[in-house]
């Protein structure tokens, strides 16, 4: 039992605000991803549902109970930070134990020297023992138990980071860009890894990056924070195939979507310029939601400007006819090869073309405007 | 003619390099050349001249002297006086050390615990610092003085009597440790200070998602050991110091009352310009400087060993 719930989130740093009304509603057992350009925020939110951070306006309440002013440790979270954190002049094994130990010694219990001889420690650190070493060998570094954080290479220390966190059980996992110091290679195998750990646990993770594309192959949502508000909150694909706002469609999908001004457009004439909504500024399609022609009359088209051959895609540049924009355009590897400066028409997928307003808000869907 | 101009300019690249590292070596030796004469006068100079004196029984301002082997030393390991000031040379820096340490640490996390009052509190705890011992002594001195010493007379207040803190056997060198540890803890505090600014918030962030949250935990946690390296340094320095205390002791007590707050800089004074038995004051300088490399050299290795974490 631990869903969490934002409820209007403000929080200002003198005069700059930061986070400006955030409500949002996460399940128990979910992995939310929140992703957002740098600065916008994410890291600040979840440190205000930690509790390292107090919000200015707005409540968190976590497993249906109001936790704001409620020290981190009373609030059943558990967090991995960015650079892992890990108490460098500790071991592995007493990183991994500390959350344990603070818990259940006692004050006294936990001093050191004298804490050892008081009755109920040796009981106590058996248990402690037999735990951490579980939560190791399931995270593969019980090899390591005995070394010093300074002695590890950054996956592993990634790993202890995270047994230091589920230790103890924790019902909230908050995780602050716990990858983003890995390289490539080891940032997939380990995005991988945590959804393993997610669906074995089954608790609620709350998971913080800045690329959209852990955000997408991670997580059940996706929550889109931009410039400390929340723009779109759901489901990878939904977010990918129905973005609200321009922002939330630039920023989730690789390469980036394509959004070319409207006056192009009604230049070229083309045929769907009948059912564009009047107030339609910009017009956006993914990559694949275009074909490219031979140059047409009456179509939008352009030269070729790069070709990026990815082995499985080719994404096609082609720089729009008056030279101001260039969109990019995925073909399959078997099309005729194209070469740069050949001239191609363009034909979108009017059913995937996406409009937006003056504001970046979407509006006029095809399918209701031609209706 | 042709070879000939080959092998020519062939030879020329490796002559002229070698040339021009001679240059280079000269200029070397050119720059650091004052530097090294110094060190030869001031430094190496004087050190040999020490270590000679220390087998004659040359006295200062005689115009002969002659080789006695091992005498100073022999006296010197005879001497009563000469193991009382050892003796509390390790007791001054047995107090001073921990007191300096433990003093510059508590009002480092004072300060920065109270950012309104950091400004205050650095000018106050740095200004002994700054100011010379041998200035402060005399100011100490008043201040203990048995009966218009602000110190005893604020005992008065409360109803104690003071004693004589100064020409009293128990409390002479306890006095002057707590003058040097008044004196040092001011710049332990400021290298404490920045050891602190250094410490990761992802720590202390860390430490309260993991339950850690009271002073004593964070303490112990986070703060003591991430200031490891600080604390190591300070304890360094302090006890550098602290072996070489002397203008306290030479203004305050002279070593006195009898010897028992001698220490072996003053001792080392005495005997040589007081008593004018440079020999035996070269002797016992030579000793000195030896338990001085000693400890830098245990110091250097203890600090390799123990205080580097990543
Ligand atoms: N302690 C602070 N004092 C003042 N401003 C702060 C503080 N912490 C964060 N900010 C500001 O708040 C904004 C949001 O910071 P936050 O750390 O939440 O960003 P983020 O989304 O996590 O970015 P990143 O992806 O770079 O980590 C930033 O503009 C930052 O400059
Ligand atoms: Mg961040």
């Amino acid at each position: 039992m631990a869903e969490i719930e934002l409820r209007g989130i403000e929080k200002r740093y003198g005069e700059v605000p930061v986070l400006k009304g955030v409500s949002l509603k996460i399940q128990d057992g979910e992995f939310l991803t929140l992703v957002g350009p740098s600065g916008c925020g994410k890291s600040t939110l979840l440190r205000i549902i930690a509790g390292l951070e107090d919000q200015d306006a707005g409540e968190v309440s976590v497993g249906g109970r109001t936790v704001d002013g409620a020290r981190p440790k009373d609030r059943d979270v558990a967090m991995v930070f960015q650079s892992y954190a890990l108490y460098p002049h500790l071991t592995v094994f007493d990183n991994i134990a500390l959350p344990l130990r603070t818990r259940r010694l006692s004050f006294a219990q936990r001093l050191p020297l004298i804490g050892g001889l008081l009755p109920g420690r040796t009981g106590i650190e058996k248990t402690i023992r037999v735990e951490v070493e579980q939560a190791a060998a399931m995270l593969d570094v019980a090899h390591l138990l005995h070394r010093k954080p300074g002695q590890l290479s950054g996956g592993q220390r990634q790993r202890v980071a995270l047994g230091r966190a589920m230790v103890r059980h924790p019902t909230v996992f908050l995780m602050d860009e716990p990858l983003s110091n890995l390289d490539a290679k080891l940032r997939v195998q380990m995005r991988a890894e945590i959804t393993a750990l997610h669906r074995r646990l089954g608790v609620t993770f709350v998971y913080v990056t800045h690329d959209q594309s852990e955000a997408m192959t991670m997580a059940d949502r996706v929550a889109v924070v931009i410039g400390g508000e929340l723009l779109q909150v759901g489901p990878p694909d939904e977010l990918y195939r129905d973005p609200r706002d321009l922002k939330v469609a630039e920023m989730i999908g690789s390469p980036k979507i394509n959004v070319v001004a409207r006056g192009h457009w009604a230049d070229d004439r083309p045929i769907l310029s009948a059912a564009l909504a009047p107030q339609t500024k910009h017009l956006a399609f993914r990559p694949e939601a275009a074909v490219l022609t031979t140059p047409t009359a009456g179509l939008p088209g352009g030269t070729v400007t790069d070709l990026e051959n990815l082995g499985s895609d080719i994404f096609v540049h082609v720089a729009l006819r008056d030279g101001s924009e260039t969109v990019v355009i995925r073909t399959a590897p078997d099309e005729p090869r194209l070469s740069l400066g050949r001239a191609v028409g363009l034909k979108v997928d009017a059913a995937r073309l996406l409009q937006f307003d003056e504001a970046g808000r979407r509006c006029g869907d095809i399918e209701q405007v031609a209706a | 003619m042709s070879v000939m101009a080959l092998a020519h300019r062939r030879a020329r690249p490796a002559a002229r390099r070698r040339q021009h590292q001679a240059a280079e070596a000269t200029v070397g030796w050119l720059a650091v050349s004052p530097a090294l004469i110094l060190l030869i006068c001031l430094l190496f100079g004087p050190a040999a001249a020490v270590i000679l004196f220390s087998f004659t029984d040359w006295q200062l301002g005689a115009s002969t002297f002659r080789f006695v082997g091992t005498e100073n030393f022999a006296a010197l390991w005879a001497d009563p006086p000469f193991w009382k000031a050892l003796i509390n040379t390790c007791i001054y820096v047995a107090i001073v050390v921990p007191g300096t340490v433990g003093l510059g640490l508590a009002t480092a996390l004072l300060i920065e615990a109270s950012p309104s009052l950091r400004g205050f509190y650095r000018a106050v705890h740095f200004l002994p610092v700054m100011s010379t011992m041998s200035a402060m002594a005399v100011v100490w001195g008043t201040m203990l003085h048995p009966s218009i010493g602000l110190v005893n007379r604020t005992l008065a207040v409360f109803g104690m009597t003071g004693i004589n803190w100064l020409r009293d056997e128990h409390t002479a060198l306890l006095a002057v440790a707590l003058i040097g540890i008044w004196q040092g803890f001011g710049f332990a505090m400021v290298l404490f200070v920045s050891g602190l600014k250094a410490v990761p918030q992802q720590l202390y962030d860390a430490a309260a998602v993991d339950g850690a949250d009271g002073l004593f935990d964070r303490l112990r946690i986070v703060t003591l050991p991430m200031l490891g390296p600080v604390t190591m340094f300070v304890i360094v320095l302090t006890a550098s110091r602290a072996f070489e205390v002397f203008d306290s002791v030479r203004v305050l007590t002279q070593g006195g009352p009898n010897y028992a707050s001698e220490v072996l800089l003053n001792r080392l004074y005495s005997e040589s310009f007081d008593y004018l038995r440079t020999g035996y004051g070269a002797a016992l300088t030579v000793v000195y400087l030896a338990i001085v490399i000693a400890l830098t050299i245990a110091q250097a290795r203890f600090i390799e060993r123990r205080v580097h974490y990543s």
